[in-house]
């Protein structure tokens, strides 16, 4: 009986730690005051309201957009034959392949991007944007790896070698029958580096400039210069904006098998 | 069929890497013939399949078919068929997209491809399936739409890995006449690989025995079954009495044993099947270590100075109980004749 109470607390309290910090914005963004405080001043909707009226709000959104699609599509287009060639080939050096693909996850994000920032913007002079474009490919392709290799796995290889024998050739049986087959892998992965690339701060901060930010970022120095609670009803929509494309991915596509 | 070789495999090396599978292997078949690989596992005989449909490159030797040599030739334009153990069905095609994927590559006019896709579905009996996608259908059925798929491309030699391992007792009887009946109606030539020897006696024409990565024999049901040349096929095939033979003498745990008869006997080895044993009157005697009833017939084991003696007799013979002792004989003139030891 014990146990079972003491369970609950802790269920209780880890609930709390995990959805405590969401609940408070939540209730911050609902504010009638003009700064950003808890428990809030009255309730009202203007904050809310007001995020689509700041103008850096609506540059950086689109450049987050921006960079969330692209960077996936890239990282999908450099990831999805790399697991292909790691699952189905026994390459000479695929273990290092494999780790030098995941290093973005293990190396600390602001390593990357004070990298990035040092070794490619400054002495080559490329634009902010293409280096965040970059940055955010290699941040995703890790998971587009990892999420593609996952389902390539559970594809028998043998309907690979059905379709040569029935007269296909071998680049015409990945884009027939491997990739029909592994589709919902490559949304899942497609999905999870969307979401990755779209709350990412750490490398972003370095490869911002005067004009480039992306949302995370800009509502850090959105913050810095004002202190209403707009960022609040941001974040929160934000955060509904995850959840809900995380939960139709659950409902639809049983997003948990692959990550 | 006719006597002219179809599917020639001449020299054959093959290997994976350094490790080589099969060695200088030698095989003709005519067309229209239906031949079994028969073999233990690793025994190299779904190398060999794999070394025809080109998905294995040759180390050395040659493939030629139908007068074309295709040893180099690419899989997908080899015009042979494959019906893969696992099926391979393609998950995210119908019934019908399936076995029609091969034409459509083709480039086939739509009409045609109807047409030999609902008669190669008509022929294996799946007619009414074809919406229907692969993970919806039993394995039986799943084989039989594997089948008309290689089927409908109309391949020079169709190849069949294991086609019967996956179906359960009742269902690999029905394959079987359904196997044999599609060949007779086809006329494809057909190897299939199996390392069960009941399938192999059942429907190949001829039987090819592979062992270590070489044919031990290649012959009719019949003589693989009565006639094995070799200790290894004589094993296979169910001769559970073997002795090597050194002077008109057979070799037993206890020393050489004359036997009358088998020194008229130049070869280096005899074989019995348990019911070849003569139980009940003969030259020895043995001890009888178990019995077992098996329906039409007793099985025996015997203790005795040959060394274990595995003997069968009709059930209605009267039985030997275990423990007794018993006479029998190896009568010579009965035993197969072993070439190799």
């Amino acid at each position: 009986m014990t146990s079972r109470l003491l369970s609950y607390v802790t269920l209780t309290l880890v609930l709390i730690f995990l959805l405590g910090p969401f609940v408070i914005i939540v209730a911050a963004a609902l504010s009638g005051g003009e700064t950003l405080a808890f428990p809030p001043q009255g309730l009202s909707l203007k904050w809310v309201m007001k995020v689509f009226e700041v103008e850096s709000f609506r540059a950086s959104f689109a450049l987050s957009m921006f960079l969330a699609i692209f960077g996936t599509l890239a990282a999908l287009v450099l990831g999805v034959p790399v697991a292909y060639a790691a699952s189905r080939y026994r390459l000479p050096f695929g273990e290092t392949i494999r780790t030098i693909v995941s290093a973005p996850i293990i190396v600390p994000g602001i390593i990357v991007g004070l990298a990035l920032l040092r070794y490619l913007v400054i002495p080559l002079d490329v634009s902010v944007g293409l280096a965040l474009f970059i940055a955010h490919t290699a941040l995703i392709l890790p998971y587009a790896v990892r999420v593609v290799s996952a389902s390539l796995d559970n594809l028998r290889s043998d309907i690979e070698e059905a379709a040569v024998i029935l007269g296909s050739s071998r680049v015409a049986t990945f884009f027939r029958i491997v990739l029909p087959n592994i589709q919902s892998g490559i949304l899942a992965a497609f999905i999870l580096g969307f979401v990755t690339s779209f709350n990412q701060v750490p490398v972003s901060l370095f490869l911002s400039g005067p004009g480039v930010r992306t949302l995370p970022i800009d509502m850090i120095w959105y913050m810095e210069i004002t202190y209403d609670p707009s960022v609040a009803a941001l974040a929160a929509l934000l955060a509904f904006l995850s959840i809900s494309i995380v939960f139709l991915a659950e409902r639809f596509l049983g997003f948990s098998r692959y990550v | 069929m006719s006597d002219e070789t179809y599917l020639d495999l001449s020299d054959l090396t093959l290997a994976y890497g350094k490790t080589v599978a099969v060695e200088s292997l030698n095989l003709s078949i005519r067309k229209g013939e239906l031949i079994a690989l028969l073999g233990p596992s690793g025994c190299g005989k779904t190398t060999t399949m794999r070394a025809i449909t080109g998905l294995l490159r040759p180390a050395s030797g040659k493939i030629t078919l139908d007068g074309a040599d295709i040893t180099y030739v690419p899989a997908n334009k080899r015009h042979v068929g494959l019906v893969f153990q696992s099926y391979a069905l393609f998950p995210h095609l119908t019934v019908f997209e399936n076995v029609a994927f091969g034409l459509r590559l083709k480039k086939l006019p739509t009409v045609e491809i109807n047409q030999r896709v609902e008669a190669g579905l008509a022929m294996v009996g799946l007619g009414k399936f074809h919406s229907r996608k692969p993970a919806e259908l039993s394995g039986g059925q799943q084989q039989r739409v594997a089948l008309a798929r290689s089927l409908v491309m109309e391949p020079k030699v169709l190849l069949l890995d294991e086609p019967l391992s996956n179906l359960d007792a009742r269902l690999r009887l029905e394959m079987r006449t359904e196997l044999q009946r599609v060949q007779r109606e086809s006329g494809v030539t057909m190897v299939f690989v199996t390392h069960d020897q009941n399938e192999a006696l059942a429907l190949a024409d001829r039987i090819v025995v592979m062992k270590e990565g070489a044919i031990e024999q290649v012959g009719s049901p019949e003589d693989v079954y009565n006639r094995p040349r070799s200790r290894f096929v004589a094993d296979f095939v169910g001769f559970e009495n073997i002795f090597a033979v050194k002077d008109g003498k057979i070799v037993t745990d206890n020393g050489a044993v004359d036997l009358a008869g088998a020194s008229a006997v130049n070869a280096p080895g005899l074989a019995w099947r348990p019911h070849m044993v003569t139980l009940g009157e003969g030259r020895f005697e043995g001890e009888v270590l178990g019995a077992a009833f098996a329906g039409g017939s007793r099985e025996y084991l015997l203790k005795s100075p040959l060394g274990p003696i595995k003997a069968e007799m009709d059930a209605s013979a009267p039985a030997f109980e275990p423990g007794s002792t018993v006479a029998f004989d190896l009568p010579p003139e009965r035993a197969a004749v072993l070439e190799r030891m």
